[in-house]
């Protein structure tokens, strides 16, 4: 009898310590808010690492990228404590410093000697700093990204084919380095029987609902002489928005999308794009950075069959990308800031960052990006570096949500359902972001 | 009631009264039978207050703010009858409700033509015509999400069995049907989709006002040497009507609202070619985060939808009491 009190006594004692040591566990998990994409994978396994050294349990929320940004803003917006860690997109950084939503990191850089001259400087400026260009920081760089290209090496290297295209465009068919090259490789590929099926020229992005058509449309803008505003006076955007190169910018988008799309392209981001690329639909494919692990490792499309290019450069010889990517965050409502921070500290580390990138992050970190068997590492590693020092972001204001409908409506009317002209979508586009502007007060 | 019946009544009444333990007995006692009556109801009462009720008066106080919910820190300012002027005079609003009057229109037509005539085919009551009842009643009982993403691929140019279809009729090349990239098929191919999903509804109500159509009716018009065309005309048209109209009550308020479909077809592109005014709601609140000026759009579109209902309920009435 004695024994069977003793043994129950035991294991309930037992069941009572494993529940409090389970509680205390829990306690010290950290949730990690990010998209649902192949770099959070990533992340999940390099997180082991922090566990391991810390024995904190790391939990992750991942939402697909069509929702990424409803709802973790809507969390943000009232003041939930799901998330303790954020990578939220660039263009939140704004909003998210001026609305308190994200811790300021500063003191913390200081305290832990963290320095953001050791990441790339357009990241910075990108993903962690509000104002832009002051000493304001809001996020670690965490996931490098821009906009870049893909495209079928195996195809460009058939002799007949860059025989018929030498004759027909008098230079040689390989990665083009101007927008006019693109559109005419584009051209030469469009309904062209390759392998017994028929191929498209490129895979661009058109989608409507989140930020698709801005995404890509800016890249043709920016290398055409898109500005934003007037460098010497602020929020003047008439004159610069739709300026005459502007206007060349976007008809040049369009007749892309009109000569050279596969059919039915017309709500095309991130995710069509791979799957026509990875299907064999297109000759080359507009894409963030991200993307490009996934297609190298592809059985049917990656290996020696895919190249990479940075966006082409522009009539005028200007080159640029449209940035991607995230910082990672602080929220100010989790009640588990320090081990948040702890997360950080540890994710700035040198080590870290050059397993991120072995993984398929792309780090941020210039120890990481500049070693010089860093573009060697990976095939698009090279591009990938291209790109980044080439990059500009949309507007990353506390409104940037209103201006990026606003370019989203006007680019999708102009671009694919054709009404009216590259003019009148820019008109508008100054009138739409003008009256917002007004609204915030800063006009 | 027969004297009988009473006392039964009052004795079981008695008999359960007795059963009541006595301190509930005690506390209910004092209460009558309307205050029971409250008390029963008052919970569901209280629960359409807070997740009805609350928010509609909120979202009417909101109209009248330039509040926005991603900005919680700032201070929030009356701006009076700004927004619904601003709404009114914005043009992109008013093509969102001329797409949505297009989209109502021309699903609840077709809906009603399609449901009617099924249903009048159904009522003849042929061979295995129970079968066929429950086969055309499966679109209706599938989920908007479900149909909205096989449509999305049956409209595919380059796979879809749809445009294989026409392609196959036509002789137009498959790849050259973009039902949902071509700004004139986009609005087409969501009424189709709506059309064959809702189609059985309008039917199922429909046979509903067939079935009470009284047979001695029709027998009385054999009598009378009344051939099928004036039965169909002068009987079934008219003693169905009130089923058919309470069938476009239905589809038409639920259209004016509609957005799973719109969203997960087109998007509201190519362009703003479909974007109905559910999805120009949704862009504002939940995209632009303009919560006092969406708030003011949903109170416009309450208001309309309601107003609407309600002059059409009375011209139901008129009809029922023909």
């Amino acid at each position: 009898m004695k024994s069977t009190l003793k043994l129950t006594l035991g294991l309930t004692s037992a069941m009572f310590a494993s529940t409090a040591v389970s509680n205390v566990a829990q306690a010290e998990d950290l949730t990690l808010c990010w998209a649902a994409w192949d770099p959070a994978n990533a992340l999940v396994e390099l997180s082991k690492d922090f566990t391991k050294e810390t024995g904190i349990g790391m939990k992750f929320e991942f939402v697909p990228w069509t929702n990424y940004a409803d709802r973790f803003l809507n969390e943000l917006n009232s003041k939930g404590k799901l998330c303790d860690l954020i990578i939220g997109d660039s263009q939140w950084i704004g909003g998210s410093a001026e609305n308190g939503h994200y811790v300021k990191l500063n003191d913390f850089f200081d305290k832990e000697k963290i320095s953001m001259d050791d990441f790339v400087p357009a990241t910075v400026v990108g993903y962690s700093e509000w104002p832009k260009n002051s000493p304001n920081y809001w996020a670690l760089p965490a996931m490098g990204d821009v906009v870049g290209w893909t495209y079928r090496k195996d195809w460009f290297s058939k002799p007949e084919l860059q025989k018929e295209f030498k004759e027909k465009y008098g230079w040689d068919l390989a990665a083009p380095t101007t927008f006019d090259q693109l559109k005419q490789i584009a051209e030469f590929f469009q309904k062209r029987e390759i392998d017994g099926k028929t191929v498209y020229g490129a895979s661009i992005y058109t989608e409507r609902g989140s930020e698709g058509i801005t995404m890509g449309a800016m890249d043709g803008l920016y290398s055409f002489g898109f500005k934003y505003e007037n460098p010497d006076k602020p929020y003047e955007m008439d004159g610069f928005v739709n300026s005459e190169k502007s206007v060349k910018g976007l008809e040049f988008y369009k007749a892309l999308y009109d000569c050279c799309t596969p059919p039915g392209a017309s709500n095309s981001y991130m995710g069509e794009g791979v799957d026509a690329f990875k299907s064999g639909q297109v000759a080359m494919h507009m894409n963030f950075a991200f993307t490009w692990p996934g297609l190298q490792k592809d059985e049917n499309v990656g290996g020696d069959k895919i190249g990479y290019f940075a966006n082409p450069k522009g009539p005028d010889g200007d080159q640029f990308a449209q940035l991607g990517g995230q910082g990672i965050s602080v929220v100010s409502y989790s009640d588990k800031q320090e081990a948040a921070l702890k997360y950080i500290k540890w994710f700035a580390n040198k080590d870290v960052q050059a397993k991120w990138w072995s993984l398929g992050g792309f780090s941020c970190l210039n120890a990481v990006v500049k070693d010089p068997g860093f573009p060697a590492s990976q095939p698009y590693a090279q591009t990938f570096l291209d790109s980044m020092a080439i990059v500009k972001d949309f507007w990353a204001e506390p409104s940037y949500a209103p201006l990026l409908q606003a370019s989203q409506k006007r680019f999708h009317d102009y671009v694919v359902a054709g009404q009216g002209s590259a003019k009148d979508a820019l008109d508008g586009l100054v009138k739409d972001w003008t009256e917002v502007f007004q609204d915030d007060g800063k006009m | 009631m027969t004297e009988a019946g009473l006392t039964m009544l009052n004795r079981t009444a008695d008999s359960v009264a007795r059963a009541t333990p006595e301190p509930l007995a005690r506390k209910v006692r004092g209460i009558s039978d309307k205050g029971l009556a409250w008390l029963f109801i008052s919970p569901t009462i209280l629960l359409l207050l807070a997740i009805n009720i609350f928010p509609l008066f909120w979202a009417i106080y909101l109209s009248f703010t330039n509040y926005r919910a991603n900005r919680p820190n700032e201070v929030v300012r009356n701006v009076g009858l700004a927004n619904y002027k601003r709404i009114l005079g914005d043009q992109d609003i008013w093509i969102a409700m001329q797409t949505t009057a297009h989209f109502v229109f021309w699903t609840i037509l077709l809906q009603t033509l399609i449901g009617f005539t099924l249903a009048w085919l159904i009522d003849r009551k042929f061979r295995g015509h129970a079968f066929w009842t429950t086969i055309i009643l499966v679109p209706m009982m599938l989920s908007p999400a479900v149909v909205g993403n096989f449509w999305r691929f049956l409209y595919e140019p380059q796979i879809g069995l749809f445009a294989y279809a026409i392609s196959f009729v036509t002789g137009i090349p498959a790849t050259q049907i973009g039902m949902l990239s071509n700004v004139s098929l986009a609005p087409w191919s969501i009424v189709i989709v709506d059309t064959w999903m809702w189609t059985p509804y309008v039917m199922l109500i429909c046979l509903a006002g067939l079935r009470s159509i009284p047979e001695y009716i029709y027998e009385a018009a054999e009598v009378d040497r009344a051939s099928n065309w004036r039965q169909f005309w002068s009987i079934t048209l008219p003693m169905a009507l009130p089923f058919i109209m309470l069938a476009v009550l239905f589809r038409g308020i639920e259209n004016f609202k509609m957005f799973d479909m719109v969203n997960l077809l087109t998007g509201g592109g190519p362009g703003s070619t479909t974007e109905v005014a559910s999805i120009t709601l949704k862009r504002q609140a939940f995209e632009s985060w303009r919560t006092g000026y969406s708030s003011a759009f949903a109170i416009i579109l309450f208001v309309a939808v309601f107003g609407l209902a309600n002059i059409y309920v009375k011209a139901l009435n008129k009809v029922k009491q023909r």
